[in-house]
């Protein structure tokens, strides 16, 4: 049986070259093919629809009955938009190094905070391990509308309020984060961990040392969420000066300007989905390299 | 006297402090985390579990009603009868349906090579990061003849004249779940891509050799039970996703939607809670909602446990 399997082996080049690959006929990979290609016609209409309204003039952004392609392109709306910016009251620079600051602080902080908790909860025996881990992954299922009444409270108790802290520390915290880290680290081999305590390396250096670097994929697919949810928060609920709002809320401003914005409002879409896509390409071609190390694990 | 010693050793072993004081470093770890987990998240939940036997409308000081706001709901309030059907309709089709397409098309992607792999997982990805999916479903779903499903059942004549969507009771529900399954490639679906990574490639040749003959096979005895944890995590999310639906239906349905046909469980908890400022109302439907979908999650973790067997 093993013989008819290494037959098919290294047949269609355009499925992983570089790879033996077992198991794979070709009838099921050009079957597949298929299957991608119809479906992604279907997952790509937002993407093609942000870009092709961003490049439309107006007369396309009015005509009705709508179009998807656009037909003249030009970079009118972005102009547009830099005009718009340009006259804002805070200088739009400050909007983005809020933004830098709120969402580098949020996810940096998160990824770590999170990997550092599931760590224990994944590779240790302690007392409460159950009853802190089954908290966290049923705190996800507690609906988010009902607790922010009770979160702004907290926040005004500890004295946050409009500063950037009022989004960065609750964003630390997500349930989400650490049960995936958790249920990655899991998979680790303990021998792996063994050998470095035995060599007598510490908790933390078999943290930083062995655990992150194995659970490579996980963390850095935390990033993507974490970075979209960062992005995406206006932090009008916590912040009143404009001078520490994000950039997400000024250009939701420009965007809510009506007609007489559509364009720069085309323009605001573009960039409010572009931003986390470059940053989800980045991470995610990442998490696909990664594959290859396959020596690591016992 | 060594015995007895030896003993001693064990009994002390076995106390909760010498059991605590042994795993300092893990507490430690483990700090900075749990210590905002219980501010931001534990606290909250416990204030809003506590507001669900009150009358709290926002200005005023909460008053203590007892089991009041349960009573109403389950027993005057048929609205929300109707949209914990919906709910359950929702979850029961789109949850398992979408957990699968999460599995299957992070699997296809990952047949593919790694250059083109990203580019697919981009593609596929899109609904959840672009974040204008109801532009596009409503114009897909416009109920004149130029929305472009109406456009193309009328060419291909289906129907005679356009179907409202939207605002036609009938059809709101089916809609939705199609735009719900639509969206469904999220937070599932990267953490399947990143858990086929993680899945030891030696595995695949050692199960050649054991006669698996096809990717189907190599998919149920070698890939499945090896991201087991990526399963559950999925699983998981499927859940609070499912049951939790209400943007798509408030974005495309309203809210209140044409005679709730569109309503859920949290969109009528959002029209308690932003519309109606009755909080302890909508704290009370959180918590039925949590309960729900406590019982589910336990369901579900036990027929997972049987993957791969």
């Amino acid at each position: 049986m093993a013989t008819t399997a290494v037959k098919t082996k290294k047949k269609y080049r355009f499925f992983k070259p570089r790879q033996k690959k077992l198991n794979r006929s070709v009838a099921g990979n050009g079957l597949l093919f298929f299957i991608m290609a119809i479906c992604g016609v279907f997952m790509a209409l937002p993407l093609v629809m942000i870009v092709n309204n961003a490049l439309k003039p107006l007369d396309e952004i009015f005509q009705y009955p709508p179009k998807i392609f656009v037909k003249n392109p030009t970079f009118e709306n972005f102009s547009d938009l830099f005009t718009v910016m340009s006259d804002s009251w805070v200088p739009f620079s400050r909007y983005i190094l809020n933004t830098i600051i709120i969402t580098g602080a949020g996810t940096f902080l998160h990824v770590i905070f999170a990997s550092l908790a599931a760590y224990p909860l994944a590779k240790h025996e302690f007392p409460g391990k159950k009853t802190l881990f089954n908290m966290v992954v049923l705190s996800m299922m507690f609906s988010w509308t009902v607790t922010q009444i009770p979160n702004y409270m907290i926040i005004s108790w500890l004295g946050i309020n409009n500063n950037y802290l009022a989004l960065i520390l609750p964003a630390c915290q997500y349930g989400m984060g650490l049960y995936l880290m958790k249920q990655f680290m899991e998979q680790l081999p303990d021998s792996l961990m063994e050998s470095a305590r035995l060599d007598g390396a510490s908790e933390y250096s078999i943290f930083w040392k062995i655990v992150m670097p194995n659970v490579k994929p996980a963390w850095l697919t935390l990033a993507i969420f974490q970075f979209q949810q960062m992005w995406g928060n206006t932090g009008s609920m916590f912040l009143r000066d404009e001078q520490l709002k994000p950039l997400q809320f000024a250009l939701q401003q420009v965007a809510a300007g009506g007609t007489a914005r559509a364009g720069a409002s085309a323009a605001v879409t573009f960039i409010i989905a572009a931003v986390p896509i470059i940053f989800f390409l980045m991470c995610q071609s990442n998490v696909l390299e990664t594959m290859t190390t396959s020596g690591m694990k016992d | 006297m060594a015995s007895k010693d030896a003993l001693e050793v064990a009994k002390k072993q076995g106390k909760l402090g010498y059991r605590i004081k042994r795993s300092k470093s893990c507490y430690v770890m483990m700090a900075p985390y749990f210590i905002l987990f219980f501010c931001f998240t534990v606290l909250p939940v416990l204030i809003s579990i506590a507001f669900s036997f009150t009358y709290f409308n926002m200005l005023e000081w909460p008053t203590f009603n007892g089991w009041n706001n349960y009573i109403k709901l389950f027993l005057e309030d048929d609205i929300f009868l109707v949209s914990l059907k919906n709910t359950l309709i929702f979850a029961v089709v789109t949850g398992p349906i979408s957990y699968m397409l999460c599995l299957l098309f992070a699997w296809i992607i990952n047949e593919f090579s790694p250059k083109v792999r990203t580019l697919l997982t981009l593609i596929f990805y899109a609904p959840s990061i672009c974040g204008n999916a109801y532009m596009v479903w409503s114009l897909i779903l416009s109920s004149d003849r130029y929305g472009y499903l109406n456009g193309i059942l009328i060419k291909l004549g289906v129907i005679n004249e356009q179907i409202l969507w939207m605002q036609d009771a009938d059809w709101i529900l089916p809609c939705l779940i199609v735009v719900q399954l639509w969206l469904s490639l999220g937070t599932g679906f990267l953490s399947f891509i990143a858990g086929l990574q993680t899945v030891d490639k030696s595995l695949y040749e050692a199960a050649a050799l054991d006669g698996v003959k096809n990717r189907w096979q190599e998919l149920w005895y070698v890939t499945l039970p090896s991201m087991k944890p990526q399963l559950m995590f999925g699983a998981v999310m499927q859940i609070t996703q499912s049951f939790a639906v209400a943007d798509i239906s408030i974005q495309l349905a309203g809210n209140p939607s044409v005679n709730y046909a569109g309503a859920t469980v949290v969109t009528h908890l959002l029209d308690y809670g932003s519309t109606r400022f009755d909080m302890g109302y909508a704290s009370a439907i959180a918590t039925v909602l949590f309960l729900l979908m406590v019982g589910t999650n336990k369901l579900v973790q036990k027929i997972l446990r049987r993957v791969g067997e």
